[in-house]
């Protein structure tokens, strides 16, 4: 039952929402009844589709590079103090940077044949840090009472982070991520929005496109489409962090 | 009788200030030794330093284990949560450099000694408090060290566990005969378990007491409530409170 209860709520705002347009005579420019939407999602599912998969590959990708680039500096960071003294201020200044606002400079970047490459790039920015940070916590989370053990039988640096801080690092690079694929995805979105040309076919030039000839009911068409590629890649990390524990601790 | 580890005139300093010291203290080969003392007295620091983990700000350590022939158990099991019980206990070895399947095979026999056999593929989280105590006694056991340091091992276990881990460590003991300091706030613990209890004064600790305990190891049945037994309690536990007052 309490499984089905979000399923009921939405299924009851949906019924107001349709019963409140017609009744009122709502614009369907200004608010399409939930029908609207649906026949805008079965006219335009193929378009919309190929869209959706042109944002998720993007953030996809972007969470590769991302995880790759992230770990590499954060073992970097782990091997050497100075190393860690110099990249994480640089780290924190692109966490703290909005992403819409390097897009314009990416996107020149980039150059404007290649706005693909500008969206990735900016996809991993945004993914970075969450990956890094809980990389750069989990290469210090180890039991430094199991570290002096380390210590006691002679155990060489390399030994030291391949057998111990590796591994006790894996908890915080399954939640790093976790997060970082659904920033990713935001990610992905936000530089389609700053490129904001025809040339990128994913959902948010679907937006846009949709928005400038006021065809709404596709616009919110496209915006469920984007909600459940979230939920859906939210859901599939969560399951791939539990999995993981489940493999680390053995329980 | 020759010694395996000593520190002489050693002061360790912390940002609060002294922590141990001056103490001088030598360790015979084969003997066990109990560190008693109140909290922040510096036992740990102690067991640190005869293990080689720390520096002492003045005086001398002199250790004759060479590598690996140190063992430390600590307060808690410490154990990695990635590797089974046996994985945890080839650790030391693989460390230094055994190949696996011999130190696989090395580890299996400890958990056995300790026993834990049939536990091998088993991983901490699925192990009692008890038995990941056990592992991890397996685990200092693996190397047959010269040195066995135990910091408040059973500290954190139920009575019941706490005297059946103290007998095995006894009987263990007995196959190998390594020189074994521990540290504990439990004088009975402290003199069932030592041939020699060590008594340091409240913080920065220095030595308040030093009595040595008759009697065949492993403890014969109903030890704990014989007068020898009894008698060497109450010596502590006054030296223990005299520390404490000083």
């Amino acid at each position: 039952m309490s499984r089905l209860a979000p399923l009921i709520l939405t299924a009851i705002l949906l019924a107001i929402w349709e019963i409140a347009c017609r009744a009122l005579n709502v614009a369907p420019y200004f608010l399409p009844p939930p029908s609207a939407v649906a026949v805008a999602l079965r006219d335009h599912f193929p378009v919309l589709l190929g869209a959706a998969w042109g944002t998720l590959s993007t953030a996809v990708i972007a969470l590769v590079l991302a995880s790759l680039i992230a770990q590499a500096l954060a073992l970097v960071t782990a091997l050497s103090p100075l190393a860690d003294r110099a990249i994480r201020p640089l780290a924190s200044v692109v966490q703290v940077t909005p992403v819409i606002a390097i897009a314009p400079l990416v996107l020149i970047w980039a150059g404007l044949d290649h706005p693909e490459r500008a969206l990735i790039s900016l996809a991993v920015l945004v993914a970075f840090f969450p990956i890094f940070s809980g990389a750069v916590a989990g290469l210090r989370a180890a039991d430094p009472d199991l570290e002096r053990l380390f210590t006691l039988y002679g155990a060489g640096r390399w030994q030291k982070v391949l057998r111990l801080r590796l591994p006790s690092a894996v908890p915080f690079l399954l939640e790093g991520h976790k997060v970082g694929a659904g920033l990713a995805l935001i990610g992905a979105v936000v530089a389609e929005f700053s490129a904001g040309s025809g040339k990128v076919r994913g959902l948010a030039w679907q937006i846009l496109d949709a928005g400038n000839k006021l065809q709404t009911a596709r616009m919110i068409a496209a915006l469920v489409l984007l909600g459940v590629m979230g939920v859906a890649l939210h859901a599939l990390l969560e399951a791939v962090e539990r999995a993981g524990l489940k493999w680390w601790r053995g329980r | 009788m020759s010694f395996v580890a000593a520190l002489h005139n050693v002061e360790v300093d912390y940002a609060r200030g002294l922590a141990l010291g001056p103490v001088s203290l030598s360790i015979a080969a084969g003997e066990t030794v109990a560190l008693v003392g109140p909290s922040g007295c510096g036992k740990s620091t102690a067991l640190r330093l005869l293990a080689g983990l720390e520096s002492p700000t003045r005086g001398e350590v002199a250790r004759a284990p060479g590598r690996g022939e140190t063992a430390v158990v600590f307060q808690a099991p410490t154990l990695a949560p990635w590797l089974s019980a046996r994985a945890n206990v080839a650790l030391p070895l693989e460390l230094s450099g055994v190949a696996r399947p011999e130190a696989r095979r090395r580890a299996d026999e400890a958990l056995a000694r300790v026993g834990l056999a049939g536990a091998e593929a088993a991983r901490p989280a699925q192990l009692s408090g008890g038995m990941a105590m056990r592992v991890s006694l397996a685990r200092a056991l693996v190397t047959n060290p010269r040195l066995l340091l135990l910091d408040e091992p059973f500290a954190a276990l139920d009575e019941i566990t706490r005297r059946a881990l103290a007998d095995d460590v006894l009987t263990l003991w007995a196959a190998s005969r390594p020189a074994i300091v521990f540290v504990t706030h439990n004088v009975e613990e402290a003199v069932y378990m030592a041939s020699r209890v060590v008594v340091l004064s409240k913080g920065p600790g220095r030595i308040a007491g030093d009595f040595s305990v008759e009697g065949p190891m492993p403890r014969p049945a109903h030890f704990r409530t014989e007068a020898a037994f009894r008698a060497t309690v109450e010596q502590v536990s006054t030296a223990l409170a005299q520390g404490v007052g000083a």
